[in-house]
């Protein structure tokens, strides 16, 4: 998906990058300052030789100047350098993605399949720190080779050992060398088991975002609210623990097609323009719903793209459906400034905000958020907040001051940021049109 | 007569081995295979030294081993641990708790027969 943003824009905002003043460039390509102000600000086209110069000029290839990069493609790549320590040029990689797409889609698959196998090497270590089968067979298996190596040992370095002692170890050692091949047989056995299947690629949160993504976030399957959660698991390629989520997921999603159902909700959602607080008013729904069944109708070009994010009052992002722009990496922590950990401070209280990205196009989106709490109400219990976060991208042209979010502090450029938790990676601090 | 060193293990054969290695370097060693009791079996029979597997039915090597050091009997034997997990943060547990040594299963019998001189001796 090239960016909105025009070949003007971004002659301005990689000039501005360089620290480049406008009437040097002018000189430099042998066109007037008034000339190059009125192609940065998009009112004369550009191309040909001019272009090549300007491009040229400005250390970039031709093609980023008048494409642009693709922009999901981009939010990947940066996500990838956060996750590392990296001396990476990240202040080119919109260059870089113009000009490699192949090779820039191989890094951001390459970080997902590292990320995959931290998440699979992370549940093996606690797989081995804390099953207690396990621990005990392992035990079991070091504890016969060092009785074995003790026994054999004694065999070999003693002298004068008498033809009772020599029988007895002997014997030891033979019963070691059964018991340990029983342990062993028993070791990979369990290791066989379907219980240590663990999936190489996902984890369960993981797995069942996928499987939902494939759906487009719409299982047509449970609309009726009143499916067999199981079957519709296993349809989905769903197994262990993501089956448990999925469970949990399905409850909720029956509810709310109940309330809402698809073709009257979807009627309503057309006539008051995707309004929730409007749609909730209607249905006498609760907010919440609302916004989680505008994120799973069907899929329409006729529909705003629309993301949704489920966090708890910790901050930890249980669900996340993403849209170009807002695709957080659980990995590297969330901005705090998006609703969704505002509307944490009000609870109960419906919080609609725009927000826009510190990227070259100002990418604004429209968020619905609010802060629920979760389960039923008890004494003495403090209740733990669930917030709930629509997020509606390129959202009708607004006066609205929209709200300077991020997406993590590692790739986010914003110098000024009071909120930041930990300094931008080099060539991301100070940098402009990223 | 050689110095004592009582070996707490749960392990028959290796407690077989570890007694056998050792009685032929001078010492008298005395064997123990249960947890529940070791305490008990320490202070009547207070050793030059202890060696103390880490787990073992009944109460873990940790927990025997903070005993040891807070009873004014027994505060000041030498114990090695063993072990056959080698995890750093055992180790630092260990240590922390007052063992003189920490070894991992599968040792030698070599370092085991070393490690006792030089504990008794220092």
């Amino acid at each position: 998906m090239p960016t909105q943003h025009l070949t003007g824009g971004r002659i301005r905002d990689r000039r501005l990058e360089l620290g480049l003043r406008q009437a040097a460039v002018a000189a430099a390509v042998g066109i007037s300052p008034s000339y190059l102000n009125l192609i940065e600000h998009n009112r004369r086209r550009i191309g040909g030789k001019l272009l090549a110069d300007i491009a040229r000029l400005l250390e970039v290839d031709a093609t980023l100047l008048t494409q642009g990069a693709d922009r999901h493609l981009l939010e990947r790549m940066r996500g990838a350098a956060a996750a590392f320590e990296t001396d990476a040029e990240i202040a080119r990689a919109e260059d870089i993605a113009a000009r490699f797409p192949g090779w820039s889609a191989l890094i951001v698959a390459q970080a997902r399949r590292i990320a995959a196998l931290d998440t699979h090497m992370a549940a093996l270590t606690d797989r081995i720190t804390h099953d207690p089968q396990l621990a005990n067979a392992l035990h079991e298996v070091i504890s016969t080779v060092t009785s074995i190596r003790s026994s054999a040992s004694i065999l070999v370095t003693q002298e004068e050992l008498d033809a009772d002692w020599q029988r007895r170890f002997h014997e030891n050692i033979h019963k070691d060398s059964l018991r340990l091949a029983a342990s062993s047989e028993a070791l990979v056995a369990y290791l066989e088991t379907p219980e240590a299947d663990v999936d190489i690629v996902q984890s369960p949160v993981e797995q069942l975002e996928s499987a939902l993504a494939r759906t487009g976030y719409h299982v047509a399957a449970l609309e009726a609210g009143n499916a067999d959660v199981a079957q519709v698991a296993r349809d989905l390629g769903l197994k262990g623990p993501a089956t448990v989520l999925f469970a949990s997921f399905a409850k909720q999603y029956m509810a709310d097609a109940r309330v809402l159902p698809l073709a009257t909700f979807t009627e309503a959602c057309r006539a008051l323009d995707y309004n929730p607080a409007q749609l909730a008013g209607e249905f006498g729904a609760d907010f919440a719903a609302v916004l989680r069944r505008l994120a799973s109708l069907p899929a329409d070009t006729s529909l705003p793209a629309m993301g949704l994010a489920i966090a708890d009052v910790s901050g930890t992002l249980t669900f996340l459906k993403p849209v170009p722009g807002f695709n957080y990496s659980r990995r590297n922590g969330a901005c705090p400034l998006w609703p969704i950990f505002g509307a944490l401070s009000r609870p109960t209280q419906p919080v609609r905000a725009e927000v826009s990205l510190p990227d070259a196009a100002r990418t604004r989106f429209l968020c619905y958020a609010i802060a629920q709490p979760q389960g039923a109400q008890q004494f003495d219990v403090t209740p733990v907040l669930n917030s709930t976060m629509l997020v509606v991208a390129d959202p009708p042209e607004s006066k609205a001051n929209a709200i300077a979010v991020g997406g993590s502090c590692r790739i986010c450029p914003r110098p000024d940021c009071t909120s930041r938790r930990e300094p931008a990676l080099i060539g991301i601090s100070g940098a402009r049109g990223l | 007569m050689g110095k004592r060193v009582l070996l707490i293990e749960d392990e028959p054969n290796i407690l077989e081995a570890i007694s056998f290695i050792l009685s032929r370097d001078g010492w008298t060693v005395h064997t123990h295979e249960d947890g529940e009791t070791a305490m008990k079996k320490v202070i009547g029979f207070p050793p030059d030294m202890i060696i103390l597997d880490v787990m073992l039915p009944g109460r873990s090597g940790f927990d025997i081993l903070r005993d040891l050091r807070e009873n004014q009997i027994t505060k000041d034997i030498p114990v090695m641990m063993l072990t056959a997990r080698g995890q750093e943060k055992d180790r630092e547990l260990a240590m922390r708790l007052g063992a003189n040594h920490f070894m991992t299963k599968p040792f030698s019998n070599a370092d085991v027969r070393d490690h006792v001189r030089s504990l008794i001796d220092a």
